[in-house]
């Protein structure tokens, strides 16, 4: 299933909205990393609410599309990730080090605005 | 002293279930001793046919109508057996929680209960019984060996009285007991067993109560929260704090929680693990974890284990941890003299 990925103002927005498959997730991973570039954006925010399970291929997934996208000049936040899933990625040791998280949609662009503003 | 008169010395004595032990196995050994010669009374023969014959042949009526002729005596001496049995539960300071009445009074409960479950054979009346009495009486602190106790009186009394009843039949005496005892045995078990499945159902509930406690999350401003965690932390509680804990940025929206473990005098390694799986799961939903208050043992514990000291946010007392928490989150406390 594609993942949608939508522009808003300086942002991208990738809303995961089913289970993915590795194939899915690697073209988002190559649909992230060209558009950020085409589209100038400053800031990428991966939704993964609806996300009941997440894998060590998923969560390694979402550490290369951050740092991918720090080398193409632009920050990237993972929001809404589930409590459960949360205690599992830990138990599982996929602790996603050096990428930015927020709670929900709004807290990532609070996030992102707020480094906007400091670097500019 | 003829082996006769001792057997009979023997069957006297008070005691009563010892002296059944006594008949069924100890009499053919003794009887080898003494000799046919010496023992050729009533005792003897009776004790001989017992041998002899199977249990299931020796009563000449069936199990039931004994056990209604047993029922009738039990319900004609009723006042009397009750009263000693009163008097026994007194002289052996049981139930000394409660009153001289109130023990009367549920001594006549339990004894109709009794009669009746002799009676009818069934249980789940004198069951429920057993239960209403044990969650009357547990909050006054009845103990087990008290219960256990004064059933076991009870069925001691009974037993004396049926042997005062049939002493000189001896036959009718074994079959008597024969139906008697399992079902007094039973009864005694299905008292003690309700009796120590309500204190444990009272234990659990406690646990619950205190588990449910244990682990507030408060929150003490806007998109602030705090965790005082007090006492012992097992595996188990560690895991549900940690949900809490997560389930409660959520709801809250917090964006920075400290975790006071002031209260905590030392955690195990796995504990400790635990902690740190706590902080990193928050992260991931957005928030930062503070800890403070961490004892020089739980520090110690902490570095032991390895933790990653980058990702672990640490001050010394809970004050100081929500003053950061507070700039965290953009507050800033002005103190009023100041805004005049």
């Amino acid at each position: 299933m594609e993942v949608p990925i939508l522009k808003q103002g300086k942002v991208l927005i990738a809303t995961i909205q089913a289970a993915l498959s590795d194939a899915d997730l690697e073209n988002l991973r190559r649909g992230l990393v060209e558009q950020v570039v085409k589209f100038r954006s400053l800031g990428v925010i991966v939704d993964v609410t609806s996300m009941d399970v997440m894998d060590s291929f998923a969560s390694r997934t979402l550490r290369e599309i951050a740092h991918m996208i720090r080398l193409r000049g632009a920050e990237t936040v993972i929001v809404g990730i589930q409590p459960e899933v949360a205690l599992a990625m830990v138990q599982l040791g996929l602790t996603l080090e050096d990428v930015a998280t927020a709670l929900d949609l709004e807290e990532g662009l609070a996030y992102l605005n707020e480094k906007f503003k400091t670097t500019n | 002293m003829s082996k006769r008169t001792q057997v009979f010395t023997q069957v006297l004595y008070p005691d009563f279930p010892l002296l059944r032990a006594l008949f069924v196995s100890d009499i053919p050994y003794v009887a080898l001793e003494a000799g046919p010669t010496k023992c050729a009374d009533l005792a003897w023969r009776e004790l001989m046919a017992k041998r002899d014959t199977p249990a299931t042949n020796l009563s000449g009526e069936p199990q039931s109508e004994l056990l209604r002729e047993l029922v009738a005596h039990l319900r004609q001496n009723r006042t009397q057996l009750r009263e000693e049995w009163v008097q026994r539960i007194t002289e052996t300071r049981l139930l000394t929680a409660m009153t001289k009445e109130e023990i009367f009074a549920e001594a006549t409960s339990v004894y109709d209960s009794y009669v009746e479950a002799l009676e009818t054979e069934t249980f789940e009346a004198l069951q429920a019984y057993a239960r209403n009495l044990s969650e009357r009486i547990i909050p006054r602190g009845v103990e087990t060996h008290e219960v256990v106790g004064i059933v076991l009186l009870l069925r001691d009394v009974l037993a004396r009285s049926l042997f005062a009843k049939y002493q000189t039949d001896f036959k009718k005496l074994n079959r008597i007991l024969d139906a008697y005892e399992p079902a007094a045995n039973r009864i005694a078990n299905t008292v003690a067993v309700g009796f120590v499945q309500e204190r444990e159902r009272v234990i659990r509930q406690q646990q619950e109560a205190i588990r449910e406690l244990s682990t507030p999350v408060l929150q003490v401003r806007e998109r602030l929260l705090i965790l005082p965690i007090i006492g012992v932390i097992d595996p188990q509680r560690a895991r549900q704090l940690t949900e809490q804990l997560l389930r409660g940025i959520r709801t809250n929206r917090a964006k920075v929680v400290v975790i006071d473990i002031t209260g905590v005098a030392a955690m195990d390694a796995t504990v400790a693990n635990n902690l740190v799986q706590t902080v990193e799961a928050s992260r991931l939903l957005g928030a930062t974890v503070i800890v403070t208050g961490l004892s020089p043992e739980i520090a110690q514990t902490l570095v032991t284990i390895g933790v990653d000291l980058g990702k672990m946010n640490t001050v010394g007392d809970l004050q100081g941890g929500i003053e950061q928490a507070e700039r965290l989150v953009g507050y800033k406390v002005i103190p009023a003299t100041e805004t005049r």
